[in-house]
C-alpha cells in the first residue's frame, strides 16, 4: 500500500483585491459590481504516490506549485479538485523561523513551537537539554526571541525540528542553516534522518542535492506535472536541458536585439 | 483507534496549555500592576458609573452599587472576551500557514486568560454584595449556572468574530459600535420595571441582560428563575456556539488565503 497516493491533484487559490478590505467596502464593491476575484490555479492534475522509504525530489522553477504541494499533503491546504491520501504521521518543515513569538523566551519558544508540532510535554521534557545543546544556545535560554541573533533564529528553529521521528518528512529547502561549522553540522544531522527510513518529500533548486538523495523525481512547471518517476538521473538531465534551453532562448533574443 | 484519541487528546492539551501560558505572558509581562489593573479597572468603572448615575437611577432603590456593579462585571466579561477573541486567527496567522493545526485552539487560549480575570472580579464582586449588606444565601451556588452559560456564548461569539475579522479587517470598529449599543440596552444603570411588559419582554432577545439579570436575581432578591429561563440561556449558548462551530469547520480551509 502506498504510504501517499495523490490522485489528480489540483488546487485553486483565489486572489484579487479582497485582501484587507472591510465590510463596509466589501459592500460597497458588491453594490458597483467591482468585486473582483481572480482565481489561480497553483497545480493542476498533479499524480503520483510513494511507497515507505522512498525519497521524492520535487523540482521545477519558482512559481511551479512546488510549495503549495507540499502544503496540501501537509494537511494545511485541502486540495480544490482530486485528493491525496496520508498515511502516517507528517511533520513539514516549511519556513522554519517564521511563528516564533519575539516576546516569549527561547526556552518558552521552544515549548511552544514542540507543541504546535505535535510532540508531548514529556518528550519536550525529555528532549529539550539535547535541543538547545545542539542549537548551541545553552547561555541563551533565558533571553527573549527577539534579542537573538537571526542565525541563532535559525538554529533553534532547525534543532526543535529536527527531533521529529515522523513517518512522512517534509523539507523545503531546509537541509541544512546556519553559518560555516553549524551548517555541516545540521547538514549531517538531516542526512541521518533522511537515511533512516522516513519517507521524505525534498524541494530543492539544488540538482546535486535531488540526485544524491532522492530515489524519485517530480518534476512540475506553471503547476502541471511535466515528469513522475524514479528515473531520477534522466528526469533531471531533462530538466537541466529544459533550463539551458530557456536561458539559450533568452540569449538569442538578447542576440537579435541587438 | 482508541490509544489514537487519547494520543492526539494529549498533544492538544499540551498545545493548549502552551498557548494559554504564551497569551498570559504576553498580556502582563510589561506591565507593573500586572494582574492587580484587572481588579482595579472595574473597580474604577463602578465608581465612575456610581458618581454619574446613583442620582438618576439608584435614588429610592436598595443596593443600586450591587445592581450596577451585577450588570458592569457580567458585561465587561462578554465584552473584553468577544474582543479579544476576535484576533485570535489573525495575530496566529503565521504558525497555522506553517503547521497544520486546529485552529480553534488558539481561540479557546485566549477565552482562558479573559476568564481567570472574570474569576477574580467575581470575588471582589462578591465582596462588595456583602459590603453593601446583601445577605448570602445558598442559592447563591446557582451563579454557576448562568456563567457557564456565557462562557460557552462567549466561546461561540469569539469564533463567528474572529472568523468574521479574517475576512473583514474592520470587523473590530464595527463591533465596538454595536457593543456599544448592546451595553445600553442591557440594562446595565438603570431597571426595566417602569417599561411596558411588551418592551420588558424585547430585552429578554440580548443574552447578555439575561446573563445579568438572572445573576440580579438571584444576589437581590434571593429569587429562582423559572426553568424556561434556565432554557432560554442555554438555547442562546448552543445556539452561538452552533454557529460559530460550522462557520469554523466550513471556512477551516480558507481562512489561510485571506491572511
Amino acid at each position: 500500500m502506498p504510504i501517499i497516493q495523490a490522485n489528480n491533484v489540483s488546487i485553486r487559490y483565489i486572489t484579487g483585491d479582497f485582501k484587507d478590505i472591510g465590510l463596509k467596502e466589501y459592500i460597497l464593491r458588491h453594490i458597483k459590481g467591482q468585486y473582483q476575484v481572480k482565481e489561480f490555479w497553483a497545480t493542476r492534475g498533479i499524480t503520483f504516490s510513494l511507497e515507505r522509504g522512498d525519497m521524492l525530489g520535487i523540482i521545477g522553477s519558482n512559481g511551479a506549485g512546488k510549495s503549495t504541494l507540499l502544503k496540501a499533503i501537509s494537511g494545511i491546504m485541502v486540495p480544490t479538485k482530486g485528493e491525496i491520501q496520508v498515511h502516517g504521521s507528517v511533520a513539514a518543515l516549511l519556513e522554519l523561523t517564521s511563528g516564533f513569538d519575539n516576546d516569549l523566551t527561547v526556552k518558552e519558544n521552544t515549548y511552544l513551537r514542540g507543541a504546535l508540532m505535535g510532540y508531548t510535554r514529556k518528550f519536550m521534557d525529555d528532549k529539550y537539554d539535547e535541543i538547545i545543546a545542539f542549537a548551541e544556545l545553552k547561555d541563551f535560554q533565558d533571553r527573549l526571541f527577539k534579542q537573538l541573533s537571526s542565525g541563532m533564529k535559525s538554529r533553534l528553529a532547525f534543532s526543535i525540528a529536527c527531533l521529529v521521528r515522523p513517518d512522512i518528512l517534509i523539507l523545503d529547502e531546509v537541509l541544512a542553516v546556519g553559518d560555516g561549522a553549524f551548517r555541516k553540522k545540521s547538514g549531517e544531522k538531516m542526512q541521518e534522518i533522511l537515511k533512516s527510513g522516513v519517507t521524505g518529500l525534498l524541494v530543492s533548486h539544488s540538482i546535486d542535492q535531488v540526485t544524491e538523495l532522492c530515489n524519485k523525481i517530480l518534476w512540475l512547471d506553471k503547476g502541471k506535472q511535466i515528469r513522475f518517476g524514479d528515473d531520477v538521473h534522466g528526469i533531471c538531465s531533462e530538466y537541466q536541458e529544459h533550463l539551458g534551453f530557456k536561458r539559450a532562448k533568452k540569449r538569442v533574443l538578447r542576440i537579435n536585439r541587438f | 483507534m482508541q490509544g489514537k484519541l487519547i494520543k492526539r487528546f494529549n498533544q492538544q492539551r499540551f498545545m493548549f496549555e502552551e498557548l494559554v501560558k504564551r497569551d498570559f505572558k504576553k498580556k502582563y509581562k510589561r506591565t507593573v500592576l500586572g494582574m492587580g489593573w484587572s481588579i482595579l479597572s472595574p473597580l474604577l468603572h463602578l465608581l465612575v458609573m456610581k458618581v454619574v448615575f446613583t442620582q438618576y437611577f439608584g435614588r429610592d432603590m436598595p443596593h443600586y452599587t450591587t445592581y450596577l456593579f451585577a450588570g458592569n462585571i457580567v458585561f465587561s466579561y462578554f465584552r473584553e472576551t468577544t474582543t479579544g477573541s476576535m484576533t485570535a486567527l489573525t495575530s496566529n496567522a503565521k504558525i497555522f500557514t506553517k503547521i497544520n493545526v486546529p485552529k480553534y485552539l488558539f481561540l479557546f487560549s485566549k477565552n482562558v486568560s479573559s476568564l481567570i480575570n472574570f474569576a477574580i472580579t467575581f470575588m471582589v464582586f462578591l465582596l462588595f454584595t456583602a459590603l453593601d449588606g446583601v445577605p448570602f444565601t445558598p442559592k447563591f451556588i446557582l451563579l454557576i449556572y448562568p456563567i457557564f452559560c456565557l462562557i460557552l456564548f462567549n466561546l461561540g461569539i469569539g469564533l463567528v468574530l474572529s472568523a468574521l475579522n479574517v475576512f473583514f479587517r474592520d470587523t473590530h470598529y464595527l463591533y465596538d459600535i454595536f457593543v456599544l449599543l448592546l451595553m445600553y440596552m442591557s440594562a446595565i444603570f438603570y431597571r426595566v420595571d417602569a417599561l411596558s411588559p411588551t418592551v420588558q419582554r424585547f430585552f429578554l432577545l440580548n443574552p447578555v441582560y439575561c446573563v445579568i439579570q438572572y445573576v440580579r436575581l438571584i444576589v437581590l432578591e434571593g429569587a429562582i428563575p423559572s426553568p424556561a429561563y434556565h432554557l432560554l440561556l442555554l438555547g442562546y449558548a448552543m445556539a452561538s456556539l452552533l454557529i460559530g462551530g460550522l462557520i469554523y469547520k466550513k471556512k477551516n480551509h480558507e481562512f489561510l488565503y485571506y491572511v
